[in-house]
């Protein structure tokens, strides 16, 4: 027999689930749409609607190699990022796992940085990497010149790489740690009493038996670093020097609301997510056959 | 093989002392057991002597060396887990081999070494198995011969059969003990099963608490404990302990106005608060104008096979009896019981050391350990 509570009242349970709803509705499938209308359509120049066009404005984004300079662009930018932040996060909780036993202290400070939203990391990012006065502007005073995320695009490209990557080590910190407090003390230290290293142990020991966190975060990690990089870089490099921080997102927030061509921006939309919807079919395909150990 | 030794060996965390100063010279290829209840500080001192645990006060050295700041790896020695610690991601071949694959022998040695090692403890047709599809025997073997493979010059164990059923722990202690014999590796084994630390030692270590309260061979252990723990904890059923004190007059005071008689015990204890020990195989039923007899009551038998328990109350001072006799003994039925002086042991009952008691005691005493 199937336990399950009815409501008598038609009318509470939409009541309750509206909100939600509501919410799901405005910011999810009003917008979806949206982009699927323009995607396909294209405004007419003197107006009078839109017109439908099928999957010109894709060939037309396909064929232009600016956008396939951006999604290389975007490509590195989120394999950086996402590397960077996992090594540095991994290497924080293998030292608080191995110093710490059941203290809450280090998992709320290193997760702090999760919360503050991107705008303002970028805006403390800036000052940081600030070539006149910031803490890195020092070694201009050492060789003139020789730091200027203003002029050079690479540098600028690397100090949005570091602030997002910054933003991400709390929330892979916490995945690590959970993971890695997860293996028994006695295995790392029979790797210990084997004549392995600390790092060895990492290696051979503590990733292997984490990977399905790794996997996870990973995808977490990649996903973050194509579609969450809009506020940093609008705050930090609004896409410059010479659009060398131009990534996916930013195009099309620039296609669209500063060149005015929606349907453009639209198409680059729905390629940006069909490319998450993949990395999230990855991500469930694997999770179902990962491994399991007793 | 290795002579272990540590001095004024303690340890802290944080403000919680668990080990309280340990002496003890451990002869090169000797087997000792560190035997003692749970909690009361054996893994602990193992762990330190495996570079495991920081070593708060004292020093302990193998082989002549002081290892205090060295590493594990750096100290020779192999160990066996309570939870065997295998790699659960790698195969029973690369269990065995890591510790050679980390030292950098070259692939084909390593798995030549490791087949061998393998073959003895008959695991060899399991090599390409994952620890999750081996028995519990099957894992427990694997951990020892990853031990084995580093060939180390101290073998050290924690608890390693204790997960166990009963059969395969009898026939994994045959098993460490010829490994012992073939190898004569200096080996540390913590347990708290006393008939395990009997049965597998050259030498017991007695822990209490954090204190070593003996340490010997197994049967100066059972037959001269040198306190009242020791004497409890230590035979099966435990010994007999009766408190009371010596009175002016010889006698033995005991329970509710109890008198045993005797002869060349009490002297110089006069008033002592003490504890005497008994082994309940020494103590005999006899008829009632027997030299000695005291007049009990049996309270209940456990049957045992071979002999059975006499659980009696003598002046209300309870006595544990073996016996061989067949005769039908019910509750409330009142027997008569004996032991012999010199069988007895006296702890002093506020220091709970022994005291020590002439020769006839030590006689025989000594006779017992040598037989
Ligand atoms: N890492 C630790 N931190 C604090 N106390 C500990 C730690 N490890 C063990 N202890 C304490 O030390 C005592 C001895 O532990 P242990 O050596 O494991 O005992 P045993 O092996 O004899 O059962 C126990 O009271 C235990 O609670
Ligand atoms: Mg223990």
């Amino acid at each position: 027999m199937e336990r399950r509570a009815f409501y008598r009242n038609g009318t509470l349970p939409w009541l309750l689930i509206g909100p939600q709803l509501l919410l799901v509705l405005v910011f999810f499938y009003w917008p979806t749409s949206q982009a699927l209308y323009w995607a396909f359509t294209l405004e007419q120049p003197w107006g009078g609607g839109n017109t439908w066009v099928g999957w010109d404005n894709f060939a037309a984004i396909f064929r232009d190699s600016e956008y396939w300079t951006v999604v290389g662009r975007s490509t590195f930018y989120a394999t950086v990022t996402t590397l960077l932040s996992m090594a540095v996060a991994l290497t924080l909780a293998v030292f608080a796992d191995r110093a710490l036993k059941g203290t809450k202290l280090f998992q709320s400070v290193y997760v702090w940085p999760y919360a503050i939203a991107a705008p303002a990391a970028g805006v403390a990012f800036r000052f940081i990497f600030a070539p006149e006065s910031g803490l890195i502007g020092a070694i201009n005073q050492m060789w003139p010149g020789i730091w200027n995320p203003a002029i050079n695009g690479w540098q600028a490209l690397g100090m949005v790489i570091v602030c997002h990557a910054w933003l991400g080590i709390g929330y892979n910190f916490i995945f690590f740690l959970a993971a890695l407090q997860m293996i028994p003390r006695s295995l790392s230290e029979a790797g210990a009493m084997d004549g392995a290293r600390p790092f060895r142990r990492m290696m051979d020991l503590q990733l292997p038996l984490i990977a399905p966190t790794v996997f996870f975060l990973l995808i977490m990690n990649l996903i973050s670093s194509f579609t969450d990089s809009f506020g940093l870089i609008d705050t930090m490099t609004e896409g410059g020097p010479f659009g060398s921080t131009e990534v996916m997102v930013y195009k099309i927030y620039f296609d669209g609301f500063k060149g005015f061509d929606y349907s453009g921006a639209a198409a680059q939309s729905i390629v940006l997510m069909l490319l998450v919807i993949a990395l999230t079919i990855i991500q469930f395909t694997w999770v179902e056959k990962r491994v399991h150990y007793h | 093989m290795s002579a272990i030794s540590l001095s004024g060996v303690k340890k802290r965390y944080q403000k919680n002392n668990v080990v309280h100063g340990v002496d003890v010279e451990i002869e090169a290829g000797e087997f000792v057991v560190i035997l003692g209840p749970s909690g009361c500080g054996k893994s602990t001192l193992l762990r330190m002597i495996a570079g495991l645990e920081d070593i708060t006060e004292g020093e302990i050295a193998i082989g002549g060396k002081v290892v205090n700041k060295l590493e594990p790896r750096e100290r020779g020695c192999a160990m066996v887990f309570q939870n065997y610690a295998l790699y659960p991601h790698m195969s029973v071949r690369q269990n065995i081999g890591y510790a050679l694959k980390v030292a950098g022998m070259p692939r084909a040695e390593r798995d030549a070494k490791v087949l061998k090692v393998a073959k003895s403890v008959s695991l060899d047709p399991y090599l390409d198995r994952k620890p999750g599809e081996l028995s519990g025997g099957q894992r427990q073997r694997v951990a020892m011969a990853r031990a084995m493979v580093r060939e180390p010059k101290v073998f050290l164990f924690d608890e390693p059969f204790s997960n166990l059923d009963a059969k395969l722990r009898v026939a994994m202690r045959a098993e460490v003990r010829n490994l012992h014999r073939s190898l004569g590796v200096t080996s540390v084994f913590v347990t708290h099963d006393q008939t395990e630390a009997m049965t597998l030692a050259d030498r017991l270590i007695i822990m209490n608490a954090g204190v070593v309260e003996q340490v010997g061979k197994p049967s100066e252990v059972y037959h001269n404990p040198a306190s009242l723990f020791v004497a409890d904890f230590i035979g099966s059923p435990a010994m007999n302990l009766v408190r009371g004190f010596f009175g002016e007059d010889g006698y033995f005071r005991h329970g509710q106005g109890g008198m045993m008689h005797l002869p060349g015990l009490g002297q110089g204890l006069v008033s002592r608060e003490v504890s005497l020990g008994v082994r309940p195989e020494l103590v005999q039923r006899v008829a009632a104008d027997a030299k000695g007899a005291m007049a009990a009551v049996v309270d209940y038998t456990e049957e045992l096979g071979a002999s059975r328990l006499i659980y009696a109350t003598v002046d209300g001072s309870r006595l544990i009896a073996v016996d061989t006799s067949s005769d039908a003994l019910g509750t409330g039925m009142p027997i008569h019981l004996s032991f012999a002086a010199v069988d007895a042991h006296v702890f002093d009952h506020n220091t709970g050391r022994r005291v020590d008691l002439g020769d006839a005691n030590s006689a025989a005493t000594r006779a017992r350990i040598n037989a």
